[in-house]
């Protein structure tokens, strides 16, 4: 195997970095030039959108179940377990529903986004629609990152949702605790920062996804192969995008909200 | 037997006039990773001329073809399709003399989540003002060029290959390009599949005095466009009478390891003495 100089290496990434900003900027620049692709928009959130709702909420229902069944034993140490509804919301709401949905749609959606652009490529597709006056980033980037941020933004909702309702399960069925208290709790103890938190991830997560998945796709080299590797490369990177990138944003907005 | 009727009938040496240039290629240089693929290529292609270029694997012909269409930009040297210069043009500005440039790709290049209607039709979708039934009327029109009508509701997964050649020439010639780009059109198919995709090629020369550069491994393919004319009457390719005082509007480009080390008309390369050339086309 031939060994990479550091220097080439070092450059190949900033190029690589480069080139992925060039791409994220344009997909939402484009979203203010003509024409614009509705059609494709509305596919793609369908795809996107309606396709990954069933793995969100499930993912959603079993985590808030799990984190109302972990937080308990906890919790009955110290004879808290009233305030299980306010853990389980909190909890939901401000992290793990943006970061499980995001962590799903990237699984599903960033590695379709990659294998069809990916095979588009290798098939001369892209060059195809460049030949015949389509810009493949107003047709094909721009409607993919705009739909995965908007159903993103509601797919968290409802996984938000089905992750009280999970915990809502374990209250009721495992722990015998009354529900009553449970939703009120729930729903008392959310403030106005801990749902912007909650709403403003998902944007952000959404963006990631699609340009990490577009990026890798349309940059995909050597045949079928190729389109495995972008593919595997497109869901480790916009995952762990995600996980990094939660952090940052849950810090910036903890000092903006003052919570 | 009459003569044939073709695309330019040499006169005397007098009235001849120098052609206009579809396309020009001036020191053109492109490396890939550090390879050097294209190194100070030259050529020109007159207004009506179909230009074979041939090479082994690697040497640039594909890639040619894609400069002259912008999808790659040069290292160095100029490139002007129908008198305007592509380095200097941006994306956007590309896609109005795309409009007069067709390509056809090696593997066809259809999308293959659409059907044959909405590939041929694409062009004229995209621009978005153009009423059904006259997209209707077209679409027909360069299906029937190809005599591929039948296959208007399939998707090309459901194509032969020549079928997917076919449909990718209807898809091009649908806005009447007056330069066309055809890399490999032949690769792969069956002898008869072949000959039918090169008439094709006469017809569209012949018929609608299109400009050529035709990226072909086949020798027999070119050697056929520069000795066969479309009659229009009979609706099929014949034979050049022998002796005959007309020329098809034929040259030929061989590259070697980034040059061009031939380029020139039939009956030159027929007569080269070039050692490898011989070879080549022997």
């Amino acid at each position: 195997m031939e060994l990479i100089s550091p220097t080439d290496f070092a450059k190949e990434k900033v190029r690589s970095v480069q080139d992925y900003s060039l791409l994220a900027v344009r997909s939402l620049g484009n979203l203010f030039n003509r024409p614009l692709y509705i059609a494709d928009m509305v596919q793609q959130a369908d795809l996107i959108g309606f396709g990954s709702l069933p793995i969100v909420l499930a993912a959603c229902f079993f985590t808030g179940a799990a984190l109302a069944l972990n937080s308990a034993s906890t919790l009955d140490r110290f004879g808290a377990m009233t305030v299980i509804g306010q853990l389980v919301s909190v909890g939901i709401v401000r992290e793990l529903g943006p970061v499980l949905a995001g962590l799903v749609v990237a699984g599903r959606n960033a590695s379709g986004m990659a294998s069809e652009l990916g095979s588009m490529i290798v098939t001369e597709q892209i060059d195809a629609m460049r030949a015949l006056g389509t810009d493949p980033m107003k047709k094909l980037v721009t409607p993919r990152v705009a739909s995965t941020i908007v159903m993103l933004f509601f797919l968290t909702i409802l996984g938000d949702l089905l992750g009280l309702v999970g915990g809502a399960f374990v209250v009721r069925l495992v722990l015998r605790l009354d529900t009553h208290q449970y939703w009120n709790s729930t729903w008392q103890t959310l403030e106005f920062s801990d749902v912007f938190t909650g709403l403003t991830k998902p944007v952000v997560f959404g963006f990631i996804v699609a340009t990490i998945g577009c990026y890798y796709g349309l940059t995909t080299k050597g045949g079928t192969q190729g389109v495995g590797l972008s593919t595997t490369r497109a869901v480790v990177a916009s995952m762990i995008l995600i996980i990094a990138v939660d952090v940052f944003i849950t810090r910036v907005l903890m000092i903006t909200l003052g919570s | 037997m009459s003569t044939p009727i073709l695309p330019i009938e040499r006169s005397s040496p007098v009235e001849r006039r120098p052609p206009v240039e579809s396309v020009l290629f001036e020191n053109v240089e492109l490396s890939f990773e550090n390879k050097n693929v294209l190194d100070g290529i030259s050529f020109r292609l007159a207004r009506g001329e179909t230009k074979a270029i041939f090479g082994v694997a690697g040497s640039g012909k594909s890639t040619i073809l894609k400069l002259a269409l912008g999808l790659l930009k040069p290292d160095a040297g100029r490139i002007v399709v129908l008198g305007q210069d592509v380095n200097a043009m941006s994306e956007d500005q590309l896609f109005e003399l795309r409009r007069r440039v067709g390509i056809v790709f090696q593997e066809s290049a259809l999308f293959d989540s659409l059907t044959v209607r909405e590939n041929v039709a694409y062009r004229l979708l995209e621009e978005g003002d153009i009423p059904e039934a006259e997209i209707e009327k077209r679409v027909r029109e360069a299906l029937s060029f190809v005599e591929l009508e039948h296959t208007v509701d399939l998707y090309p997964s459901e194509l032969s290959g020549g079928m997917r050649r076919r449909v990718a020439i209807a898809r091009t010639i649908i806005t009447e390009p007056e330069v066309l780009l055809y890399d490999s059109p032949t690769g792969g198919l069956d002898p008869v599949t072949s000959n039918t995709i090169i008439e094709l090629i006469v017809k569209q020369r012949d018929v609608y005095k299109t400009s050529s550069l035709l990226v072909t491994h086949r020798l027999q393919d070119a050697f056929t466009l520069g000795t066969h004319y479309f009659d229009r009457a009979a609706n099929q390719m014949k034979p050049l009478p022998p002796n005959s005082r007309t020329e098809v509007p034929m040259g030929f480009l061989i590259l070697r390891d980034g040059h061009i080390i031939f380029d020139g008309e039939l009956n030159e390369l027929r007569e080269t003495q070039d050692a490898y050339i011989r070879e080549y086309i022997s």
